[in-house]
């Protein structure tokens, strides 16, 4: 046994070094910097620290070299750097109404206090490939127009107004974290929001899907949706006050359902909510009609055995790196196991032959 | 912060944030030399945990973290300066400890237009810039005519 495993190593060795070789491909071209990843894979960075519930884009951008573009294995780096880090404390959670905007619209509202703006969006493009990108060059500045200077405030506000719409009063309960306590069902709505927030954004996609073709249905409308940097304050102890340290570039989705109504509520307009790091628009909608079908209980709705309504289903599946490790461990060695289970299936061979042999 | 008064703490809360939002070779080029200076704290890498509200004001959860250096310094004459940093950037969190210190000391006025002025001003401008680039974005709607109305 002892041999073997001095083979695997030496095999290990050359399979990694040759991974680093494959990795930096044709010498002849030139290499890829950290960052030039951070500023033109923009979005796959952003995607990297969601769901590596860690914001830094130089991390993110080195995990992506590092893992030759693959971006679950990404996340798995930052995931596991993260746990080498201490924990300084927790910020005050961040004003989203107070957020700078790049993009904010409303899919309920036409006009609104703020106003509709489309920001640097892919939508309304032809989605044809542009073989002009090939070719180096510096695109046309974007144009500018004088910004108003007034506030952008949430359009969720506007139906509040007339109580057409569900309230969500501030509170300072304490955020449950499931980085420090495991996870136990049923989970608060935090918790929820916690989980969907680094969720692999590829299941929570296709559950927001599944919620729209009828499997938990709630008939969401996208009341807005805003891409902007927020700053972030964080209490220093040493100071005895709060200070904003930095901004982090966010994507918030506040979607606006159908309510009948239950015995205590009367019938208004409820709401799921998704906020994701980065710009990450189809993650943040996709986590609000989520976040909604998860409420059917608080809201005296049917389960109707949709996946996207079950809490132990969405949560215990939705986080890629749990669900990779555990998928990707049954390449690894297992021959002690299969050797067991190989003499199984002989011996029941022989006894199931053996029957047959006795019954002729 | 008890003999503190207010206007003093939001001074000091507003330039130890403009020293920690600052692009780190902008605060060096402003401020290349540190005068001598101990440490309390050598900087030191690690992460804050941001927070988010549900539907953005109400219970508040944990959308995730986010790495920061913090540091604390204290001049020979004796003032003491704090920095927590975004980032993993030790040089600036370093360099934002001994600026908040020299902002306690006579030192404070040319740290004040020589380094806090000009990033103020780059801040706003790059906050602008992009302000105007979206506002071109602004969909402005009008109405066709309709036609019942012809």
């Amino acid at each position: 046994m002892y041999v073997a495993v001095k083979g695997g190593e030496r095999a290990i060795d050359a399979a990694h070094a040759w991974l680093a070789e494959e990795r930096r491909g044709d010498p002849s071209v030139p290499e890829l910097t950290v960052a030039q990843i951070r500023e033109q894979m923009a979005l796959a960075v952003n995607r990297v620290m969601a769901e590596g519930s860690l914001y830094d884009p130089d991390l993110a951008a080195l995990a992506i070299k590092q893992a030759r573009g693959d971006l679950i294995e990404a996340v798995f780096l930052i995931r596991a750097y993260r746990t080498t880090l201490p924990r300084f404390g927790a910020s005050r959670p961040v004003d989203t109404a107070a957020m700078a905007v790049d993009r904010r619209v409303s899919a309920t509202f036409k006009d609104l206090p703020g106003g509709q703006v489309l920001g640097p969006t892919f939508d309304y493009t032809h989605r044809l490939l542009d073989f002009a990108l090939a070719a180096e060059g510096t695109p046309q500045p974007a144009p500018m127009a004088p910004a108003p200077d007034e506030p952008v405030p949430h359009v969720t506000g506007l139906l509040d107004r007339d109580g057409l719409i569900e309230q969500q009063p501030a509170d300072d309960t304490p955020a449950p974290d499931l980085t420090r306590q495991p996870l136990e069902l049923p989970a608060s709505r935090a918790l929820r929001l916690q989980a969907l927030a680094r969720a692999d954004e590829g299941f929570t996609l296709s559950l927001a899907y599944s919620t729209q073709r009828g499997y938990g249905r709630t008939h969401a409308f996208v009341g807005e949706l805003r891409i902007g940097r927020v700053a972030v304050e964080v209490e220093l102890p040493e100071l005895g006050f709060a200070v904003e340290i930095g901004e982090v570039e966010l994507t918030e989705c506040d979607t606006v359902n159908q309510f009948k109504g239950s015995k205590s509520e009367p019938p208004q307009f409820t709401r799921g909510y998704g906020l994701v790091m980065g710009q990450s628009e189809r993650k943040a909608i996709s986590m609000s009609l989520v976040d909604r079908a998860l409420r059917w209980q608080e809201l005296g709705e049917d389960f109707t055995g949709a996946p996207a309504q079950d809490e132990e289903f969405v949560l215990s599946h939705c986080d890629n790196i749990q669900a990779t490790g555990f998928l990707e461990h049954i390449k690894l060695p297992h021959y002690v196991d299969f050797q067991a289970e190989l003499e199984l299936v002989r011996r029941m061979r022989r006894e199931a032959v053996q029957m047959q042999e006795a019954a002729e | 912060m008890s003999q503190s008064s207010q206007p003093e703490t939001t001074a000091r809360r507003e330039w130890i944030s403009a020293l920690a939002k600052a692009p780190p070779g902008r605060l060096a080029a402003l401020l290349p030399d540190l005068p001598a200076h101990e440490m309390l704290r050598a900087p030191e890498i690690g992460t804050v945990m941001v927070q988010g509200r549900i539907g953005g004001t109400g219970v508040p959860f944990n959308l995730g973290e986010m790495t920061v250096t913090r540091c604390s310094v204290r001049l020979s004459e004796g003032a003491v300066g704090h920095a927590c940093v975004q980032g993993r950037d030790k040089a600036h969190a370093a360099r934002a400890a001994v600026a908040d210190a020299l902002m306690q000391t006579g030192a404070a006025p040319q740290i004040a237009t020589q380094v806090l002025a000009p990033l103020r001003a780059a801040a706003a401008r790059a906050r602008a810039t992009r302000a105007a680039k979206a506002a071109a974005t602004r969909v402005e709607f009008f109405t066709m005519l309709r036609g019942e109305d012809a």
